[in-house]
């Protein structure tokens, strides 16, 4: 029996005005054989971990492009270790100065992705995330 | 505690788990699901379904809003919406939550996405399965939306008490559903985005259709004979959305009294046992063949050596005789 697809979840948290970038990489997943839980614009962090909840997933993407990451991103993570899916690995995109980046990683996140990052490499760190994360679970 | 006693104290994350466990068809999951089944039969089970893009999803937000500003009576609400599995990737977008998220925030409320996985009738199967998890969990009322209309959505309606049809104007063919033989399975239809053009030639048609459909309709009207009502709705400014909760609430009654929910639950669990059996059976009657046995015939009936009905007399007396 093949493998059962990774169940992953799409976000696009704060205000900034589109999400080009979140669907150019949610259809990459799904190319890639994964679920694609996909919520849309302005996402609050509390949406996005009753989301994951709801939707069991495997992995969290969030897209970010207003500079608000470090605000938004270590919430998400809060809230998740709060309702017991500490293990979901959230991989953020998006415009995301280097400086920010030890941070975030310290903060929890499993791997930053700036613009220009091929598709080929969002897809393999998704997998290898969620991979980590089901056998540390 | 077990995974099914958790579910069962209300723990939303041990309920989301058990519905991935259930959708991955492991054997864990399928325990759990046995141990909660005394639990079910409580929900009411309404099916949505229509062609693509027809506001499915934004009237199940406003139809779950609707039922959840009732006070202190408002019954809890599960939803559970399907998309189709892409068939080259396997993968797949679900992207109904975009439209729900008025919904976000409240513990009354349980929204979960899947996709249809490709197995022929599988789907169906594996939302049957979702939606008991769900009924023993505690939900009042559980919405199916699935993108209409071929054979999985029919079954999935199957398992729904009400279905609800969507339509909507400019669909280029306003007898789409028609065609596709959804009329047939419709409790209550809807014409949605009634606020565009054409939304009075769509409402024509589908009445029409409806007389067509339900002949019988006509002659024992004010007899425990249900008609499906057409009703207009414009789901982005959540008008119509009182007449569709109304409507929905008066079949659900309608069911009750007529003795037609007995009788249509008789119906499901008949097929879903049959559906099992027959597949328990194959599953048992493969493993008991010789390697390599039952690819030889195959391969017969495809030189044309052997016609399929002969090729299935012959494997079955094989096994009779071993
Ligand atoms: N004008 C108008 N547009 C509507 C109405 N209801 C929904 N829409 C729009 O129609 C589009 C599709 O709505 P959805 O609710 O996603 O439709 P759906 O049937 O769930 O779509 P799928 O799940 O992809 O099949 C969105 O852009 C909605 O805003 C309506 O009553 N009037
Ligand atoms: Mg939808």
């Amino acid at each position: 029996m093949p493998e059962k697809p990774l169940r992953v979840l799409i976000a696009k948290p704060g205000l900034d005005g589109h999400d080009r970038g979140a669907k150019v990489i949610a259809r990459a997943l799904r190319d890639a054989g994964m679920e694609v839980i996909y919520t849309g614009l302005r996402q609050t962090p509390e949406m996005i971990a009753e989301a994951a909840l709801q939707e069991d997933v495997d992995a969290i993407g969030l897209s970010i492009l207003s500079g608000a990451h470090m605000a938004l991103v270590p919430r998400v993570l809060e809230l998740l270790r709060a309702q017991g899916q500490g293990h979901v690995p959230v991989l953020v995109g998006g415009i995301i100065p280097d400086e920010d980046v030890p941070a975030l990683k310290a903060a929890g996140v499993a791997g930053v992705f700036g613009p220009g990052t091929s598709t080929e490499a969002i897809i393999k760190a998704f997998r290898e995330a969620s991979r980590a994360a089901a056998e540390g679970a | 505690m077990s995974l099914a006693e958790r579910v069962l104290n209300g723990e939303r994350l041990a309920l989301a788990r058990l519905l991935t466990l259930i959708e991955n068809e492991t054997p864990e999951g399928l325990e759990a699901l046995a141990a909660i089944y005394s639990h079910t039969g409580r929900a009411h089970r309404v099916g949505v379904t229509g062609a693509p893009g027809t506001g499915k999803s934004t009237l199940v937000n406003q139809l779950a809003l609707h039922l959840r500003r009732a006070g202190d009576e408002a019954p809890t609400v599960a939803i559970v919406a399907v998309d189709p599995s892409s068939p080259f990737s396997g993968g797949a977008i679900l992207g109904d939550r975009i439209r729900m998220r008025d919904l976000a925030g409240d513990r009354g409320v349980f929204i979960r996405s899947m996709a249809s996985r490709g197995a022929l009738g599988g789907v169906a199967r594996a939302t049957a399965a979702i939606v008991e998890a769900l009924d023993a969990a505690g939900f009042d009322i559980i919405i199916i939306e699935t993108v209409g209309a071929g054979q999985a959505e029919v079954d999935i309606a199957r398992t729904a008490h009400t279905t609800v049809v969507v339509d909507a104007p400019g669909l280029g063919d306003d007898v789409q559903a028609i065609k596709a033989g959804i009329l047939e399975i419709a409790d209550v239809l809807v014409v949605n985005k009634s606020d565009l053009p054409g939304a009075e030639n769509t409402l024509r048609a589908l009445r029409s259709a409806l007389r067509l459909a339900h002949p019988q309709a006509r002659e024992e009207e004010g007899e425990a004979v249900w008609v499906p009502p057409v009703l207009a709705t414009v789901a982005t400014r959540g008008e119509g959305i009182g007449e569709l909760a109304a409507a929905i609430g008066k079949h659900r009654s309608h069911l009750l009294g007529s003795g037609q929910m007995a009788a249509r639950e008789e119906a499901r669990v008949r097929s879903e046992l049959e559906a099992l059996l027959r597949e328990h059976l194959m599953r048992r009657f493969l493993s008991a063949q010789p390697d390599g046995r039952f690819d030889a015939v195959v391969q017969k009936v495809l030189a044309r050596e052997l016609a399929p009905t002969e090729a299935i007399r012959r494997l079955l007396e094989e096994q009779d005789e071993g």
